[in-house]
């Protein structure tokens, strides 16, 4: 035993110093390259080999399904049950008409009939709707050798087994540390630098360094995430006194596109570490922080929001108007909040690649250090940016129509579903006033031939 | 998703009731995987509130009529069987369906089947009887604000009328069924699954 002492102590020795430098040359050749905005390459054809990996355990596992004769479970993006695209006033002539012998399509007694047009379109909802499948992750049509998202783990081979195992571990015992310390790097230096800066007398160089610590900082927070990020077209990015708006999936959004610009955030005041960065920040540049109880004062917080876009000289804002995190399938309603200022609209649409990650945020299902664990423990983050030309309100535009005008613009580019719904739904129930309209309908074409019946 | 998958051998008693429902593996498989994105908190059953908060479904004038269709004799609580039972009204009518067995009860999506759910949906009081104001209630959900009482009763008093055979002033189940004879039931109140 007493032999044994020397030698392990110099082995841990000999590890721990590998481990340092292993790690210190890893830091630097991550964080160098951050502070400069220059990229070597390394993730693409980290992005590429995965692809190739993907493909082959999907094909193993298809192979695996066959010998067994049974079906992969396939999710479907486009709905589990067909549906009929045809209006409530056809369908309901439609049934009155086919049982009605005569030629009148209107008799009264088949208005017993009419209840089957609501009955089967209220259970085709119950079967699938738009919204409910828009709050869950996005199910993906490979695997991706991650347990969290395979749904057919009765068909996976030893080998498979083997090289998920490999994965787990690259992950969670390489990845994940390597990431953390880069997370914490971007952060400390994120709230030292702003805070440096803050002391700074107000002119060009501060100027110059709040953004480049900024930019600094949220490149370091990319790379923590290992977030590969393609922008197109760049020449719309957001000037000075406009609002860029973007679809919202995810907090990391934010990281994704301040990486790329220098904005002003706006957002609620936290408490504890996300209070503290906040306080950091706004040393350097103006940024807009509302007070919890200012938040519901909706004059206030436009009073706020006008003032600093009418200043040329500030920052533009960051906003995500659907209020809430979406799946990225598709946008929801744009509050009219933002729309109503006056200023230059910005849009930029984000679309995530969730074959290496999902990013969206579940956040009924997951806190948020659960879900920046998950985060962390993915492959990557791919997704692309794209900005949109400015847009600007038009004379005889309300917000809420130049909301959605927004809405479609972003939807499109980014391959979307554009719908009507309201993102609040996660959490609340639908109005009444959509329901009127089923009944007005309905209500004209009963009204109108009883009273032709009356009449003949 | 997070969430482990949903093939057969997670769905409890899945050979029985996929016997009652004639339901294939594919389709319980798939709804299965619908019922618990319904369940938003992992009950393991749906509640009212899982069901109200489907917009589309809110909006549908018979919406609150047809979540009370999944909650019979008063339970609170539907499991995925009973989930499954009630959806299974809407099941094509597929050519096997028509060999009837006469020792097999008869299948949830037969003609029979499906005029029976839609009449439940009109007969509140569960009395095998749709009378003149049961008629007036579905009518006035319809229609909302839009109709005036007076036209409304008017037209609910036709209808009636019209159906009722033997003067009781109400529709049974018998009644419903021979005006509704000549209507393609089969095809309108069938949703496909896609496989």
């Amino acid at each position: 035993m007493f032999l044994l002492l020397p030698f392990d102590s110099l082995i841990v020795n000999l590890l721990g110093i590998s481990l340092t430098v292993l790690f210190t040359l890893l830091l630097v050749f991550i964080i160098v390259p951050a502070i400069f905005g220059v990229s070597f390459g390394i993730r693409k054809l980290y992005m590429k080999t995965l692809l190739k990996i993907f493909a082959w355990a999907t094909l193993r596992m298809e192979r695996g399904a066959k010998e067994k004769n049974h079906q992969l479970y396939k999710p479907y993006t486009n709905g589990i049950i067909a549906k009929d695209p045809t209006s409530l006033e056809e369908e309901i002539k439609e049934i009155r008409r086919s049982g009605s012998s005569k030629a009148l399509d209107n008799t009264p007694e088949l208005a017993l009939s009419d209840i089957f047009y609501f009955c089967r379109k209220g259970m085709e909802t119950i079967m699938d709707d738009e919204v409910t499948k828009r709050f869950s992750a996005e199910e993906l049509e490979s695997w991706n050798l991650l347990s969290r998202t395979n749904y057919n783990f009765q068909y996976i081979s030893l080998r498979l087994t083997v090289l998920w195992g490999l994965g787990v571990l690259i992950r969670y015992c390489f990845l994940l540390p390597l990431r953390i310390a880069l997370a914490f790097t971007g952060i400390s230096l994120l709230v030292v630098g702003t805070t440096v800066v803050g002391y700074l007398p107000n002119g060009r160089f501060k100027e110059f360094m709040s953004k480049h610590v900024h930019l600094m900082c949220y490149r370091i927070c990319v790379r923590a995430l290992t977030a590969i990020i393609t922008y197109h077209d760049r020449e719309n990015r957001p000037r000075n006194g406009g609002i860029c708006v973007a679809n919202h999936t995810s907090p990391i959004d934010v990281i994704i596109l301040a990486s790329d610009g220098y904005y002003a955030m706006v957002g609620q005041v936290h408490g504890g570490l996300m209070g503290v960065i906040q306080r950091a920040m706004v040393k350097a540049c103006p940024h807009v922080w509302f007070e919890r109880s200012e938040v519901k004062d909706r004059h206030l917080v436009a009073k706020r929001l006008t003032e600093h876009v009418q200043d040329k000289s500030k920052l533009p804002i960051l906003i995500f108007p659907e209020g809430t995190c979406i799946n990225n399938t598709s946008v929801m309603m744009f509050k009219k909040g933002s729309f109503e200022i006056g200023a230059t609209v910005y849009p930029v649409a984000i679309k995530y690649d969730p074959q290496f990650g999902d990013a969206f945020w579940n956040s009924s299902k997951y806190g948020m250090v659960t879900y920046l664990l998950r985060m962390m423990t993915s492959w990557a983050i791919v997704c692309s940016v794209w900005y949109l030309p400015p847009m600007t309100r038009e004379g005889d535009e309300d917000a809420v129509q130049f909301a959605n005008r927004v809405k479609s613009a972003i939807a499109r580019q980014g391959g979307l579903v554009d719908l009507l719904w309201d993102g609040g739904l996660k959490r609340e129930k639908v109005k009444d006033t959509f329901k009127e309209e089923q009944q007005k309908l309905y209500s004209k074409m009963i009204v109108g031939n009883h009273e032709d019946r009356s009449r003949s | 998703m997070g969430s482990r998958s949903s093939h057969a051998a997670v769905i409890p008693d899945v050979d029985s009731i996929r016997r009652e429902t004639g339901f294939s593996q594919a389709s319980l498989i798939r709804l299965h995987h619908r019922f618990r994105a319904l369940d938003r908190n992992k009950k393991g059953y749906l509640s009212r509130i899982d069901l109200q908060q489907i917009g589309a479904l809110a909006v549908n004038p018979l919406g609150d009529r047809i979540i009370e269709s999944f909650f019979p004799n008063g339970s609170q609580q539907v499991d995925f069987p009973g989930f499954v039972r009630v959806l299974a009204h809407f099941r094509p009518v597929e050519d096997e369906d028509t060999d009837l067995d006469p020792k097999k009860p008869e299948p949830l999506n037969s003609r029979r089947n499906k005029l029976h759910y839609a009449f439940q949906l009109y007969d509140l009081d569960r009395d095998g009887k749709i009378s003149r104001h049961e008629m007036l209630q579905v009518l006035r959900l319809m229609v909302g604000v839009q109709v005036t009482e007076e036209q409304l009763e008017n037209i609910a008093d036709r209808t009636v009328q019209e159906a009722d055979e033997d003067g009781d002033g109400a529709v049974s189940f018998l009644e419903f069924t021979k005006s509704l004879e000549k209507m393609d039931v089969e095809q309108k109140m069938s949703i496909r699954i896609l496989k």
